[in-house]
């Protein structure tokens, strides 16, 4: 869905709206990432690819043109703020989506300025979707578990068979995804930054519900838990334990 | 003019509405949204000697009208924060109470005794959290634990000292009375009621920590009754909570005898909640004739009234 809203301006790939949802039933807002922004006419907009998987996304998905929903955000750090390394324009990105995790790659292709490969793993050939919008970015590898379309097996498997190379990888996906680019990433010596999901209340800091375990001192409780909601979520794979 | 303003224990909040511990931090983020200077106080998150680690994720699930946490009093220790939390409120105009949490009743009182030079306007003790496994909920479930811990904070204590009662027991008003007796400034109701989820499709407990503490709407009933027990109990003031998110909430509370009232997880819901509440019950009090918040407290059963 496409929300016309003033927090499209600065908002940057890999940030997330809290979104609410109207029934009295639900107490928590829903976390859904930013998949594209269009700031071309004032306020802007923000567009949310989300899956339904429960009462939250069922009661989005009856949303209708004109119908208004409160959000907060953007929120989190998004996809440039940990990053150590220099992004130029010889810089050579490498993208991994899996399932849900792909909507950010979306806006992280647009914003990159730099030569952008992505990788989408999906189930099979039925649950594809935003490979028109990657394709337009750059160059798109996509990997099904049942090898219904592109390469047979998972997103690490077709980066291997297809000898892909990079020097920066960024990704967002389900936590076995996660742990096989972070060992792909300590194997062949490339940075990555990879977006954590994890269970929130507040959003902004102040519940510590979405603390993910950190090598290093977290800033907030001093106890190596960082915050996903405003720490990340987007962490190097080097300093969070999956 | 109405006075919304009321005294707890020779302290003088400008409103009743408070927030609940654990549910705010210690403000700093909220206060992008909501000017702490209006708020009747700022409960600030469990803080303990040491920096403790928490409970292992995922921490928190939805339910029905409310929500599970078992957080486990992850904080930074009393240093960390006295040091920022401390200082970061201190420029604010509203009444900072400082929730502490243990594992040993010298450790409560280490803590204690720690913040009595600082700007903390008042101490509440939590004997009440579900999720940790030492400490904390042992204290407030045993009468006679309850009284020891109460005489040693109060022995040591600058502050006044404020019990906070956990729902999880037989005989809420025996506990008040105990907080009373052994010198207790006040009482503060209810801390989460511990519960339970199960994933059917995974067939695995949602919470890591398999049990959590049930917040929001869905336990108000539960929390009015007891706040009405608690203040038909003791003489020293009551504060309730549990699952207000609207003006009609607090007042309920109110009524049945709590002297000011907290709001916890309805901050998740819409960060704006503690502002509205205050706004309506003025409007009520306008729309009422009430001029003094003081006539509703208990109201609906305290003789003076009827
Ligand atoms: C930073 C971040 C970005 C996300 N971006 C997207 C996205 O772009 N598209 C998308 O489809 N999904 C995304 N998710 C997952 C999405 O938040 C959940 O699918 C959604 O909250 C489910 O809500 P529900 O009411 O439909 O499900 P329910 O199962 O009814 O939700 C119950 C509770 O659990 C929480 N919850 C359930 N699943 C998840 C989950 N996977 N992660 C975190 N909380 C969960 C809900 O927020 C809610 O509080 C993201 C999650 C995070 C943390
Ligand atoms: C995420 C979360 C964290 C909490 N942390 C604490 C805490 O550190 N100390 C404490 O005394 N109570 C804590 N509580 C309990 C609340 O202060 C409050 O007593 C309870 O949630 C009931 O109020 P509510 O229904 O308005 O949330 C916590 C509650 C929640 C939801
Ligand atoms: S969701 Fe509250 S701290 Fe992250």
């Amino acid at each position: 869905m496409w929300l016309s809203t003033n927090a499209a301006a600065g908002a940057i790939a890999g940030q997330f709206l809290s979104v609410f949802p109207n029934s009295d039933s639900m107490q928590l807002m829903r976390p859904l990432s930013i998949c594209e922004t269009d700031s071309s006419s004032a306020p802007g907009k923000i567009r949310l690819v989300y899956r339904v998987v429960g009462k939250g996304t069922e009661e989005f998905s009856h949303l209708s043109e004109h119908d208004s929903v409160v959000i907060i955000g953007p929120n989190g750090n998004g996809f440039f703020a940990p990053v150590k390394e220099k992004i130029g324009p010889d810089t050579r990105a490498l993208l991994i989506g899996g399932g849900i995790g792909i909507p950010p790659m979306v806006e992280l292709a647009k914003q990159l300025k730099c030569s952008v490969v992505t990788v989408a793993g999906y189930r099979s050939r039925n649950d594809m979707f935003l490979t028109k919008e990657l394709e337009r970015e750059g160059e798109l590898v996509i990997a099904t578990d049942d090898g219904s379309f592109g390469h047979l097996g998972t997103v690490t498997d077709a980066i291997e068979q297809n000898d892909i190379d990079a020097d920066i990888i960024f990704a967002c996906g389900p936590k076995p995804m996660l742990k096989a680019v972070a060992a792909l990433s300590q194997k062949r010596g490339i940075p990555a930054y990879i977006s954590m999901e994890e269970r929130m209340a507040c959003g902004i800091g102040a519940c510590l519900s979405c603390v993910t375990p950190s090598s290093d001192i977290d800033d907030h409780s001093k106890v190596k838990n960082k915050r996903v909601c405003v720490d990340g979520p987007v962490f190097p794979a080097s300093e969070v334990r999956l | 003019m109405i006075d919304m303003s009321v005294n707890i224990a020779q302290v003088v909040l400008k409103n009743p509405v408070m927030t609940a511990s654990g549910t705010f931090g210690s403000g700093v983020e909220y206060s992008e949204f909501v000017d702490l200077n209006k708020l009747g106080a700022v409960v600030t998150k469990g803080v303990s000697l040491t920096p403790w680690p928490g409970n292992p994720t995922p921490r928190i699930a939805e339910t029905y009208g409310g929500m599970l946490n078992a957080i486990g009093l992850q904080n930074p220790g009393i240093d960390t924060f006295i040091e920022r939390d401390l200082r970061f409120l201190s420029d604010f105009d509203t009444v900072i109470i400082v929730n502490v949490c243990g594992k040993t009743v010298e450790e409560y009182v280490e803590v204690v005794e720690r913040l009595a030079d600082t700007n903390a306007d008042m101490l509440e003790i939590n004997v009440s959290c579900p999720n940790v496994k030492e400490g904390a909920i042992a204290f407030g479930q045993d009468p006679q634990a309850l009284a020891h811990i109460t005489r040693e904070i109060r022995k040591k204590a600058r502050q006044p000292v404020i019990m906070k009662l956990s729902p999880n027991v037989s005989d809420i008003a025996l506990m008040a009375k105990v907080c009373e007796d052994n010198g207790a400034d006040a009482v503060s109701l209810i801390n989460t009621i511990t519960g339970m989820k199960i994933d059917v499709k995974r067939r695995t407990f949602v919470l890591a920590n398999k049990t959590g503490g049930l917040s929001g709407r869905a336990i108000k009933p539960v929390a009015v009754r007891m706040v009405y027990q608690a203040a038909n109990a003791v003489k020293i003031p009551v504060i309730g909570m549990g699952g207000i998110a609207t003006a009609e909430d607090a007042l309920e509370f109110i009524m049945a005898g709590a002297a000011a009232v907290a709001v916890g997880a309805a901050n998740f819901t819409d960060p704006y909640t503690t502002l509205k509440v205050i706004d309506g019950i003025g409007q009520y009090m306008t729309d009422n004739n009430v001029t003094d918040i003081k006539e509703l407290i208990g109201c609906v059963w305290k003789e003076e009234f009827l």
